[in-house]
């Protein structure tokens, strides 16, 4: 094949964008079928496109969720909300598809003794993927229950050591104007930033999340990499999270700004803490008719409860 | 000006069959959907979204009537008129009967808490509540017990209905007000339209009572 520098290019033979990206994943997906038959052996991160099946990868057994049922992974791709890609429930499945999610690069920095940026696929290997199975609550008033793939994010705070001064963490999603429609249309005040304090993002519940249904993540779903908080309302979870950032003031996060008396710091699951717009007290859960109740920390109270042990929840919302 | 043309009364009983049958056709479309299943991951948002989008599209074409009658010059569109009403009345029903039913299955305890509660409801509450004696008034008897001029002035009520409309949706949008905003804008026109008519018909009248004068009648006898 001959390679042409830019110059000898005309534009005629321009291929336009969607269609160079469209191609260009399905020359992935071509090229992983390749790599995952000539090589069944080869480890796990070379094989990064989404949707790639992450063979051995075991359920946590204390993560089961028995007796409530997973959503269907359809539902999980369709119905999303990721206002990067626009703002409607459809959006993102219909625009998040071109994302480029290789190479990757998450920077872990702020106040820790070892600040590093991590290849995606690198930091895939930081500890054992394992399955876990989370109800998914959004502030919106429905739920899911969904398979996620990761692992607690306190491996990796653990790797990067932070100071004393580390009080809370940042999490900072790609804002690419090129690539993300809803960036470029400015509905919030991007990039979109979320963050956590400290003790809770070394809860064991935080999952650092790159896979759901023994795939990795779809790019709607927040590929190549994103948090999952199952105690806390959904968009507490940053998605394709491009940076982490450890601080000693409580950050501000995209939704606190946009809207300050409708979204606090903490949105902890909580049906008596209505949001102006939505009733908390019941939710549906996608697929049912009925409501269900909805629970104090979304069930896990058990083991998030003494984390705001003698905090008002009225107040830190 | 030559004669216009008038549809005959067959042909506009015709038009109202076919604007029943076009503004239900969403309606079909979401019955197949529940039954097929192709309303999505959210069948319940959807039908409450589509049902309440179509309430505000029929309200702002039943708006639209009066200025298109004086700017197109189709005086036989107001015969069209209360058909379009009292298929917004419809619409508002079923996506009134969405929220009681699948939303809080008929908890009217609740229901009431909620109204009271979130501003979104509480306009959208109000203006169905406001749509209610517009509807009751639409047949011929009704207007005739009320006498043209209280009819009228009841069926203003249509305006705050528009208002509290757009504020229902304004308020219920997490963040991105784009699209509300185009039906206010929508309103907006509609409202002006019918301001500038107002304006150019008391000219009108002021001319007309001018020229009708004693004093205008003999100039022009000269
Ligand atoms: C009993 C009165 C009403 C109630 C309880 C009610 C309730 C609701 C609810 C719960 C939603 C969905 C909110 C969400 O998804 O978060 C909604 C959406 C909507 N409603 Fe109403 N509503 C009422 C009357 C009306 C009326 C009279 C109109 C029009 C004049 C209207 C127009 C709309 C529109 C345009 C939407 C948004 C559709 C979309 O998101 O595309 N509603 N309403």
């Amino acid at each position: 094949m001959l390679i042409r520098r830019a110059s000898d290019i005309v534009p005629s033979e321009v291929t336009p964008e969607s269609l160079f990206r469209a191609r260009r994943t399905w020359l992935g997906r071509a090229a992983l079928l390749g790599v995952a038959a000539a090589a069944p052996a080869l480890p796990l991160a070379s094989v990064m496109a989404q949707g790639a099946r992450l063979a051995g990868v075991k359920p946590n057994p204390h993560y089961a969720l028995a007796g409530e049922k997973t959503n269907p992974v359809t539902e999980f791709r369709s119905y999303c909300n990721f206002y990067e890609f626009g703002s409607s429930k459809s959006d993102p499945a219909q625009y998040a598809g071109t994302l480029k999610l290789r190479p990757w690069t998450v920077a872990v920095e702020g106040a820790v003794l070892k600040p590093r940026t991590f290849d995606v696929d690198e930091l895939m290997r930081l500890a054992a993927l394992e399955e876990r199975v989370y109800r998914l609550r959004c502030v919106e008033g429905w739920s899911m229950v969904i398979p996620w793939v990761g692992f607690p994010l306190s491996a990796l705070i653990q790797q990067v050591q932070p100071t004393g001064q580390a009080k809370y963490v940042e999490f900072t999603t790609l804002a690419d104007r090129a690539q993300m429609p809803g960036v470029r249309s400015g509905i919030l005040d991007w990039p979109y930033t979320e963050g956590l304090r400290l003790d809770e993002a070394m809860h064991p519940l935080a999952l650092l999340t790159f896979g759901a249904y023994g795939e990795m993540l779809a790019p709607q779903n927040g590929a190549p990499v994103r948090m999952v908080l199952p105690w806390k309302y959904g968009f507490k979870s940053a998605k394709s999270i491009v940076r982490i950032r450890f601080v000693e003031h409580e950050p501000r996060s995209a939704w606190m700004k946009a809207n300050p008396t409708e979204y606090g710091f903490y949105a902890n699951v909580n049906p008596n803490v209505d949001h102006p717009r939505w009733s908390q007290a019941s939710e549906r859960r996608l697929g049912e008719f009925g409501k269900r109740k909805t629970l104090l920390f979304n069930g896990y109270g058990e083991q998030v409860a003494s984390l705001y042990a003698g905090m008002d929840l009225q107040k830190f919302y | 000006m030559s004669e216009r043309w008038q549809p005959s009364p067959r042909a506009v009983q015709r038009m109202r069959w076919a604007l029943i049958a076009l503004a239900s056709l969403p309606l079909g479309r979401l019955v197949a959907g529940a039954v097929l299943g192709t309303l999505g991951a959210n069948p319940i948002e959807a039908v409450t979204h589509s049902t309440g989008t179509w309430t505000l599209v029929m309200l702002a074409v039943t708006l639209a009537v009066t200025p298109l009658r004086r700017l197109g010059g189709w005086p036989w569109l107001l015969r069209l008129r209360r058909t379009l009403g009292l298929l917004t009345f419809a619409w508002a029903c079923l996506h009134a009967l969405t929220y009681f039913w699948f939303d809080r299955f008929f908890d009217w305890a609740d229901i009431v808490r909620d109204i009271g509660k979130r501003p979104f409801i509480t306009a959208g509450f109000a203006a169905f509540v406001l749509l209610v004696p517009l509807a009751a008034t639409s047949t011929n008897a009704a207007i005739r017990w009320l006498g043209g001029r209280r009819w009228q002035r009841l069926h203003y009520a249509v305006y705050a209905v528009a208002v509290l409309g757009v504020a229902h949706f304004v308020w219920l949008v997490k963040k991105d007000l784009r699209e509300p905003l185009i039906y206010a804008a929508v309103f907006a026109l509609l409202f002006a339209l019918r301001i500038a008519g107002w304006l150019q018909e008391a000219r009108r009248r002021a001319r007309d009572a001018k020229s009708a004068s004693p004093l205008a009648m003999r100039r022009k006898a000269f």
